[in-house]
């Protein structure tokens, strides 16, 4: 979906500000938000993909005022309710006024955690079919404006570049973040010049690569 | 705090700790809410929260990162297989999992430098570097990262050479990115340990340089 969280060559935000010595969470609550979220997300009830979906489903103007941790709160708070997992009322009351219901993976202890943290969610899938592109290959990227979850950035549709290295075969997200399926294609890491990407104004001394799904690309 | 702008207050700080329950901010309060009913209903367990945050807060972080980088200054044999296959390479020094397990490795060159970025989210190599920057996640480095890269490592104070290009990654798959950066003058004979604490997290994104000998702390 085209919205704010699609960041890629906006302008006036201003400089980049580092941040001398940062700590690694700035309140007490964000590390229970990161927590909360990742636990919740080890219930099976949603994959990553839905979990970015729903964060980049939120309004633009919460997303480009919120703190990254509010967005996961408020993303987890949405993916909750949906799945009927937690009611607006419960929130409302603070408290519990349903009961649980089962979730297709069981909670997590903390004995199972190192090993959920260790083994991650590798999102690696064979399919059947040999690679439609080569390295080297020119590739044009598709003019896609799916009203749902895509990974091919508004900066580089309609673009043509070169495909830099074939990644292996992947979860499709587009399919995936929507329960249509993990439907595993083709990655590839495509390289577009920078004045390909913001015209000839830019400055010539750069390049961009993204990795793209086969479903977003075609023959020049 | 705002996405577009860095965090530089540390009200949150002073006023997020429950001494009396009364000076908590409202996000602070629903994020106790909403575990407490979570926790309550048994979907999450407390405990299993606490060795999330500790792993995140203790164990994993950037000083993986070096060690990798550093191993890769070391050893050429290392070098060719963060190469050839990444993901093994990093697993053979223990570290590995939830994002990274896909990983690829871009390499500095005087001629090419690298600056990685996830315009469309957060997505970073946790494995190695830990939990990103607020300044990695905020709109500023994402909305400028890809179209005026020279900008983004001015804002760093890093100034490249002319002729030296610039390679952008933009982490739009599971592929998660580690820049090596190059071996900075003068490490001739430093064994890995002292190699690594040359190794800043910036200088793994690309937005920053390698510590000199003369800056080693």
């Amino acid at each position: 979906m085209n919205s704010a969280h699609d960041l890629g060559g906006m302008m006036g935000f201003g400089p980049v500000r580092p941040e001398q010595d940062e700590p690694v969470f700035h309140a007490a609550w964000e590390p229970r938000a990161l927590a909360l979220t990742l636990a919740c997300g080890a219930l099976g009830e949603w994959s990553i993909d839905t979990s970015r979906h729903a964060r980049e489903s939120l309004h633009p103007v919460f997303y480009l005022s919120a703190s990254y941790y509010e967005i996961w709160i408020e993303a987890l708070t949405h993916l909750l309710e949906r799945r009927d997992m937690l009611s607006a009322e419960e929130r409302a009351a603070g408290h519990v006024l349903t009961p649980a219901r089962p979730t297709r993976r069981r909670p997590p202890t903390a004995d199972d955690m190192p090993a959920i943290l260790a083994r991650g969610g590798p999102c690696d899938r064979p399919v059947p079919q040999a690679p439609l592109f080569s390295v080297g290959d020119p590739v044009r990227t598709r003019n896609l404006h799916p009203a749902g979850h895509t990974r091919l950035p508004r900066y580089a549709r309609a673009k043509s570049g070169i495909v830099e290295s074939v990644q292996g075969s992947y979860v499709l997200p587009d399919s995936n973040a929507h329960e249509g399926g993990e439907n595993p294609q083709w990655v590839y890491c495509v390289t577009f010049t920078g004045q390909e990407l913001w015209g000839d104004q830019a400055d010539p001394g750069f390049s961009v690569s993204i990795d793209c799904w086969e479903s977003y690309l075609d023959h020049p | 705090m705002t996405v577009s702008e860095d965090h530089h207050d540390h009200d949150d700080h002073d006023h997020d700790h429950d001494h009396d329950g009364s000076a908590l901010s409202p996000i602070a309060l629903r994020v106790r809410a909403l575990e407490s009913i979570l926790v309550e209903k048994g979907y999450v367990d407390p405990q299993a929260l606490d060795v999330i945050i500790d792993t995140y807060q203790t164990k994993v972080g950037p000083r993986n990162g070096a060690q990798v980088v550093a191993r890769a200054w070391s050893d050429p044999a290392y070098l060719q297989r963060l190469r050839e296959d990444a993901t093994a390479a990093i697993a053979e020094l223990g570290f590995g999992g939830r994002q990274g397990e896909h990983m690829r490795i871009v390499e500095n060159t005087p001629k090419r430098h690298n600056l990685v970025v996830c315009t469309l989210c957060s997505c970073y190599p946790w494995s190695v570097l830990g939990l990103p920057p607020v300044w990695y996640k905020s709109a500023p480095y994402r909305a400028k990262a890809v179209i005026d890269p020279r900008g983004v490592l001015a804002d760093f104070g890093v100034l490249l050479p002319p002729d030296s290009a610039i390679r952008v990654w933009d982490s739009t798959a599971e592929l998660r990115y580690l820049v090596v950066p190059m071996r900075p003058a003068g490490t001739e004979g430093w064994d890995e340990t002292r190699l690594a604490a040359l190794v800043t997290r910036d200088s793994m994104i690309g937005a920053g340089l390698p510590l000199s000998p003369e800056q080693s702390p």
